[in-house]
């Protein structure tokens, strides 16, 4: 009796993982990435990694890739390119990863290009901004953007701003000298100018400035309708603090990638303009699978402890990464990099944000894309812009 | 030509950005100068000091400046510590960079890992109150930075100065033997001091809280200016650091009020090289 207990004990996992295990066969497809999860880009890189968590789960869940369970295996670069670089090459020579995935940022994406290039491996990317330097003809952005973002997003919100009562006639662009940011603050000099809008003042700073006072004390003084901030993460609410010290509200204000958490917090934010793919309203959570996204990242990111859990555009660009990902390796029934290469040149793929594509030059989209402009309105971000992508009710409010 | 509000105000900001800089340069300087400690750990501890205030702020509802009865004892009793094993392993000056960035590492990924990488913003009824006076705003945070950073310069200037515990500390400093010879205990006052200076960090770090939006990321941002603002002040000097601050604040402040803010950075090692080649001898 008692050795059938033990032989029933020690069958017992067998049985119970059977399920899994058939549904689930051979090695695991490993997947390599890095991400920003120390330095100053640390907090986009724990979005990014809870979103590609959650995706992964679930994937495996759903039974893997082509039958096998789906290993993701994620190195810190620190927020340096330098290492990014370094770390790629160890995912490729030394762990041996059967695909790579992009890290965060334009500087480290460029370097994992490289190691890409090198070994011939297909590169799926998020947040590379600027995309004429990306020439490597196995490497898709899944961020959605155009290849023509410099013109593409100033249009965007400039078209936005000209639906409120009262649009703006002068602009103040103030930038971070961030390689990206800068380069789409300069687009947007040239859009506004040819939109008749009269520029008033233009300011660069060093990426990391940590005193915005006197920046906003110019801002000030040129009294523009509408400040254009290129900036990422953190730098918008400094800049808003240092406003808010001087009693300066600008009219109508622009932030091209905040830190969307403290942003929120932040009550001089009211009425700030920034872009997104996706916002937590419909339409976007009509898709099931956007709303089941939702739930699991509200969870993830709470065990996580990340202080704003909502889903907004760092959070979808990751999690479309892998959506193209996966409907690629389902189409082509392969892990092979240059048959995935050929199936999303010539296809796409509809993932949570909306249809991704890699028809035009260096596998981008010429024209238009599928940003949007979203609002904080009454301590939540809503989409504005497009009308047909804004929230239930929402409108453009201006001064 | 700019106006009479955006100079002044720029003037204000750099006045105020540059008592941040002679707060954070107050700990690391007197352990450079009198404990012949390169304590890049300071930095991280600021850090530690500020997410420390905005948790008990935000968790326990206590007031920022009132945190600092909890804290800076704490960080007193840890400064302690960090000296004793310092001193313990006899750790040479330029080997204690090297331990002390270690430190700093691992303060970072204790911050990273309780807080996490994202961005932390200490709600407080400071932040709301400012004065308009001719023209300019003074904000209260900002002020209260200055007001407890020239205060903290000058009472440990008097201390130095003055005090039979400050005269022994800089003779200690100057030749441990020798004080050791006429009675300076010189272990039990580089213990005080280390504990002095992981206070300071701990003020700084309250100070910072309440102007500044936090990431564990950030605490590298400082390090090259606040450098330079003690390189600047002298090594061992409680009022350098806070004068070569203002001096720095303010010009940063006016580079980016006239010319391109991108030039800000400039200034403080552009004032730090000018300053090293024309008097070379301070810091032989």
């Amino acid at each position: 009796m008692n050795l059938f207990r033990h032989a029933a004990a020690l069958a017992l996992p067998f049985f119970v993982a059977m399920p899994h295990a058939a549904a689930q066969s051979g090695a695991p497809v490993r997947i390599g990435s890095t991400l920003s999860l120390t330095g100053p880009l640390a907090a986009p890189g724990a979005i990014q990694k809870v979103a590609s968590e959650v995706f992964v789960e679930d994937l495996n869940r759903r039974g893997g890739l082509l039958g096998r369970k789906v290993e993701w295996i994620l190195k810190d670069d620190q927020s340096r390119p330098d290492l990014a670089r370094t770390l790629y090459e160890q995912l490729v020579t030394v762990d041996k990863v059967d695909l790579i995935m992009g890290p965060y940022g334009t500087a480290s994406i460029l370097s994992a290009m490289g190691v890409a290039q090198r070994y011939n491996k297909i590169l799926l990317h998020n947040s590379f901004g600027t995309p004429r330097l990306a020439k490597y003809e196995m490497q898709f952005s899944t961020s959605g953007g155009a290849f023509d973002i410099e013109e593409v997003w100033p249009n965007l919100v400039f078209s936005a701003v000209a639906s409120a009562p009262k649009p703006p006639k002068t602009i103040a662009i103030v930038t971070s000298k961030f390689p990206s940011l800068q380069f789409i603050s300069v687009g947007a000099r040239e859009q506004a100018k040819k939109r008749g809008l009269t520029e008033v003042l233009f300011l660069e700073w060093e990426f990391g400035n940590r005193d915005f006072g006197p920046i906003a004390s110019r801002v000030k003084d040129a009294k523009p309708d509408l400040i254009w901030v290129g900036a990422t993460g953190i730098d918008g609410v400094l800049l808003l603090d240092a406003m808010k010290k001087i009693d300066y509200q600008p009219p109508m204000h622009f932030y091209m990638f905040p830190a969307p958490g403290p942003m929120k917090k932040t009550p001089e934010a009211r009425n700030a303009l920034a872009f997104t793919t996706f916002e937590e309203h419909p339409p976007f959570t009509s898709n099931p699978r956007a709303a089941e996204f939702i739930a699991a990242y509200h969870e993830q990111g709470a065990k996580a402890g990340l202080p704003d859990t909502s889903v907004d555009l760092l959070a979808s660009i990751c999690y479309s990464m892998w959506q193209t990902l996966e409907a690629a390796v389902n189409a082509t029934k392969s892990i092979d990099d240059k048959t995935l290469a050929q199936w999303l040149r010539k296809n796409h793929v509809d993932s949570i944000m909306g249809r991704l594509e890699w028809d035009g030059p260096q596998n981008y989209v010429t024209g238009k894309d599928i940003y949007k402009v979203k609002q904080l309105q009454d301590g939540k971000w809503v989409v504005v812009w497009p009308r047909e992508f804004a929230a239930p009710g929402a409108k453009l409010i201006g001064p | 030509m700019p106006s009479f509000a955006l100079l002044g105000q720029s003037v204000l900001s750099g006045v105020f950005v540059g008592a941040l800089y002679g707060l954070l340069g107050l700990g690391l300087t007197l352990s450079w100068g009198l404990l012949r400690q390169i304590n890049l750990g300071h930095f991280a501890l600021v850090f530690l000091g500020a997410y420390l205030t905005f948790q008990l702020t935000a968790a326990a509802g206590m007031d920022p400046l009132l945190t600092l009865a909890v804290v800076a004892p704490a960080f007193f009793v840890f400064g302690m510590a960090l000296h004793g094993l310092l001193a313990r392993f006899s750790v040479t000056p330029l080997n204690t960079l090297l331990v002390t960035f270690g430190f700093m590492v691992m303060i970072e990924s204790l911050i990273q890992w309780i807080w996490t990488a994202d961005f932390r913003r200490m709600e407080t009824h400071y932040g709301d109150v400012r004065w308009k006076i001719g023209g300019l705003f003074v904000p209260l945070p900002e002020l209260l930075t200055l007001l407890i950073a020239v205060a903290l310069a000058l009472g440990v200037w008097a201390v130095l100065r003055y005090s039979d515990l400050g005269k022994a500390m800089r003779a200690a400093a100057e030749d441990a033997p020798v004080a050791a010879a006429f009675g300076v205990n010189e272990k039990v006052l580089a213990l005080l001091l280390s504990g002095m200076c992981a206070a300071f960090a701990a003020v700084a770090g309250t100070c910072l809280a309440l102007s500044h939006t936090l990431a564990p990321g950030q605490i590298y941002a400082w390090i090259g200016v606040v450098f330079a603002v003690v390189m600047m002040g002298g090594l061992g000097n409680p009022l350098g650091p806070l004068l070569a601050g203002l001096v720095v604040g303010v010009s940063e402040a006016l580079t980016q009020a006239l010319t391109a803010p991108a030039w800000a950075p400039l200034v403080s090692f552009t004032l730090l090289i000018a300053i090293l080649l024309f008097r070379p001898g301070r810091f032989e």
